[in-house]
């Protein structure tokens, strides 16, 4: 047998055993989902601020013609883009609020953590729910 | 030290920029669902008031300064080649600074 070569009676050494982990198969604490989808939420706010302030800089023009923003947040695309936004800005901000609770010594037992993080994710569905029910209820009437 | 120091003033300014953010935010939502302008006209009267404009470039430049110290955290933690690393780095602070550089033009006194 050569140097180097597998020798399958041989256990792979330890050092050489390829890591992998599929992160669609871990199975990942409700408190881990939180912090994921803190940093989600984040980098899809920081992706749409250019909008926001072009959508700002539109709006205050002396001459600005809004007709078609309407129709435009009516659109499906337009409906689907505010209920992705929606569900972050709110995520965002409970888990935000759940982080500054922690600095101020409430919720660090982990138990704690635990309910506090099924708290955000409850608020942050919640509220996309109040929004996107209307939309649909307004759609199919 | 001095990493620990750094370490330190980005956690205060990630705290601070968030409170600031949210507290004008607050006061946006609140007044939009009491009083919300019924004519353009009325959205800038209220919006270009010069408090306004000052509150609402404080706040840009808030979460500006929020997001760089949270997506330079993640960008840190996953994307490891040097020149890759720098490059995002870069293109995240072109992106908030324009964004800030915007905001500032659509509400400075001439606009």
């Amino acid at each position: 047998m050569t140097e180097g070569a597998v020798d399958p009676l041989e256990p792979p050494r330890q050092d050489a055993r390829p890591v992998f982990l599929n992160p669609l198969k871990v199975h990942l604490p409700v408190t881990a989902t939180v912090s994921l989808g803190h940093r989600i939420s984040g980098l899809l706010l920081v992706l749409v601020l250019p909008v926001v302030a072009y959508m700002l800089h539109r709006s205050l023009a002396a001459d600005a013609d809004l007709s078609g923003w309407a129709s435009a947040l009516r659109s499906w695309p337009g409906r689907f883009v505010l209920l992705l936004l929606t569900w972050a800005a709110v995520h965002h901000t409970a888990a935000g609020v759940r982080h500054l609770l922690f600095d101020a010594g409430y919720g660090n037992r982990y138990r704690q953590a635990r309910r506090t993080a099924w708290t955000v994710h409850s608020i942050a569905i919640a509220v996309t729910l109040l929004v996107l029910v209307p939309m649909v209820w307004g759609a199919v009437r | 030290m001095k990493a620990v120091h750094g370490a330190v003033r980005s956690w205060a300014l990630q705290r601070g920029t968030a409170v600031l953010a949210l507290a004008f935010l607050l006061y946006f939502l609140l007044h939009l669902a009491l009083a919300p302008p019924a004519t353009q006209a009325e959205w800038r009267a209220w919006l270009l008031a010069p408090a306004m404009r000052l509150a609402m470039l404080l706040f840009f430049i808030a979460v500006a300064l929020h997001a760089w110290v949270g997506v330079r955290d993640v960008i840190l933690d996953y994307i490891k080649p040097l020149g890759l690393r720098l490059g995002a780095l870069l293109l995240l602070a072109l992106w908030l600074a324009g964004t800030v550089g915007w905001v500032g033009l659509s509400l400075s006194p001439a606009a």
